[in-house]
């Protein structure tokens, strides 16, 4: 039998053979949809770089060599040209994968559980609990982001750790807010009644329950928000509050190159361009995983 | 075996309250099969909801099996009672498989032996084991309702509530999930307490019934009763009369 064919079978004769079954339904799916594969391959591609960083890079990220300084692109080995203190942009650039994928994978580790779990909580027990949790995420909610980061920041010192804490602290009340009303639509519906009906606890309901089911839009709510959790980091480096230099974070090479954008564009275009790349790139990613994951459109 | 003693339900609070259900008292006897019959907003389901713990915001007195129900129900009233509930679709978890749907009580019941207590759900309600691993968007309406069934007896409860339990199946899987019903109780000896509209399921299922309306039991009757048309209250006669559907009045 088929690979194929063992996934697709009507009638699965494990619990891997139906979970694979399903994931591979999925994935059919998301893969006829070619936005969403561009996206998918651009993310992909992110990893790749940051994992293969001094590999792929052609310099090294802090070496100056102040005689190449400005020197366009294609010149002398620099394919992406130098900034003002002849660092290579593309080493820098690859380089800078890594931290930009750092500072998401680390707000997405903090930000979503915290706010699946303050949601569905608060979903979940309604009441006085829910009074209280969702008060407490009006009032993170209340903060412009971009504002309550930066004054995480001017209180904490400025850094790549701290913008991430900033970021993180002041990114989950929305994924609290989708986790919560979800939780309350499915809260009242026959199959938690049957559960509770078993004796099931709170927290077996909750986990078991509650969790698989508000866990896809929160998924998908976490891959759309990449992009603009990309741009407040690059945001904070460009203020000077995020990475510190020499380290080569995209947003504080924009800064850097902004003295010189009429006359060595390259200095700030090149980060931009690899910003912008990447938060499409998550875009296209999110729109793709709302059309697999969202139960409703099935 | 089930013993409601003027059971209230309101719902909400202050001026806009609602009274659902005033004042109901019935008994079930161990085994016998007992049916709330009465239009929708009758308040029918809101007593099965109150006996089986769903609702909590009744007065009263609800006894099973002898003992006196508070507001949270222990271990062993949830192993003694279960529920079967209208909607199929609604009534399965969506990413659950049916191997998890019906583990998941022996699990929390701490019954052991999940794998023999599973297979053998499945064959008492009719589906084999190929269906075992299957999630509830492979399967029809009546092939989920028999899951929900199986679901409620894998726990080898003494009473099963039945909420409208086939009304939203199509009529040969009805009679399918009627006759599995009635097999089952035979089998195991089975205390029902059935809600529905529809009087042919009574007649076929239960030996006694109750009229609700408003709120009320107006009529507690035998399906004999039933059958010869018998009713001392006017909104029975009625009721009876509808599910007899149309007759021309021809004049002689």
């Amino acid at each position: 039998m088929s690979l194929t064919a063992w996934l697709l079978e009507e009638a699965p004769r494990s619990r891997l053979q139906a979970r694979l079954g399903q994931g591979y339904a999925g994935w059919r799916l998301f893969s006829r949809n070619p936005l969403a594969m561009a996206g998918l391959a651009i993310v992909a591609g992110l990893v790749l770089v940051a994992a293969a960083a001094p590999l792929l890079a052609t310099h090294s990220p802090v070496a100056q060599d102040l005689a190449a300084r400005l020197t366009p692109p294609g010149a002398a080995g620099h394919w992406l040209g130098t900034d003002d203190l002849g660092r290579d942009i593309w080493s820098r650039l690859v380089h800078g994968a890594r931290i930009t994928l750092a500072v998401v994978a680390l707000t997405m580790v903090l930000v979503a559980p915290v706010g699946l779990a303050v949601g569905c909580v608060a979903g979940y027990r309604g009441g006085w609990v829910d009074a209280v949790l969702m008060r407490v995420t009006d009032v993170f909610l209340a903060f412009p982001r971009l504002i309550l980061a930066l004054a995480f920041v001017a209180a904490l010192g400025p850094g790549i750790e701290n913008a991430v804490i900033a970021i993180a602290v002041t990114s989950w009340p929305p994924y609290a807010r989708i986790a919560r009303a979800e939780t309350m639509t499915i809260r009242n519906s026959d199959f938690i009644a049957a559960a509770r009906l078993q004796g099931a606890s709170a927290a077996r309901i909750l986990w078991g329950h509650v969790v698989p089911l508000t866990l896809s839009s929160v998924i998908v709510r976490v891959t759309l928000d990449m992009a603009g959790i990309i741009l407040i980091a690059a945001g904070l480096g460009f203020l000077g509050l995020g990475a510190q230099p020499p380290s080569p974070e995209w947003g504080a090479m924009i800064a850097g190159g902004r003295k010189y954008i009429l006359d060595q564009w390259w200095v700030a275009a090149m980060p931009g361009v690899a910003i912008c790349v990447v938060s499409l790139g998550f875009n296209l990613l999110g729109d793709g995983l709302r059309d697999v994951l969202d139960p409703k459109q099935r | 075996m089930i013993d409601v003693r003027d059971l209230t339900v309101r719902f909400g609070g202050g001026r806009s309250a609602v009274t659902a259900v005033a004042g109901v008292s019935f008994r079930v006897a161990e085994g016998e099969s007992f049916a709330l019959v009465g239009e929708s907003g009758s308040g029918k389901s809101t007593v099965l909801r109150a006996i089986s713990g769903l609702n909590p915001d009744w007065t009263g007195r609800v006894l099973v099996g002898g003992a006196e129900q508070g507001r949270r129900r222990t271990a062993a009233f949830h192993k003694a009672v279960q529920m079967v509930f209208q909607d199929p679709y609604g009534s399965l978890h969506p990413r659950h498989t049916v191997d998890r749907i019906l583990a998941e009580p022996v699990a929390i019941q701490r019954l052991g032996d999940a794998e023999r207590r599973i297979e053998r759900a499945l064959e008492e309600v009719g589906l084999g084991g190929g269906f075992r691993f299957r999630y509830p968007h492979q399967l029809s309406g009546g092939q989920r309702q028999r899951i929900a069934i199986a679901r409620a007896l894998i726990l080898e409860p003494r009473v099963l509530l039945l909420d409208e339990p086939t009304s939203a199946l199509d009529l040969s899987v009805q009679a399918e999930i009627l006759n599995l019903l009635r097999r089952l109780r035979a089998e195991r000896g089975l205390t029902l307490l059935l809600v529905t509209h529809n009087l042919a399921i009574v007649s076929l299922m239960c030996e006694r019934l109750a009229v609700m309306q408003a709120g009320r039991i107006v009529e507690t009757m035998d399906v004999a009763d039933l059958r010869r048309g018998e009713a001392a209250d006017g909104y029975t006669r009625h009721l009876i009369e509808a599910s007899r559907g149309y007759r021309r009045v021809t004049s002689a």
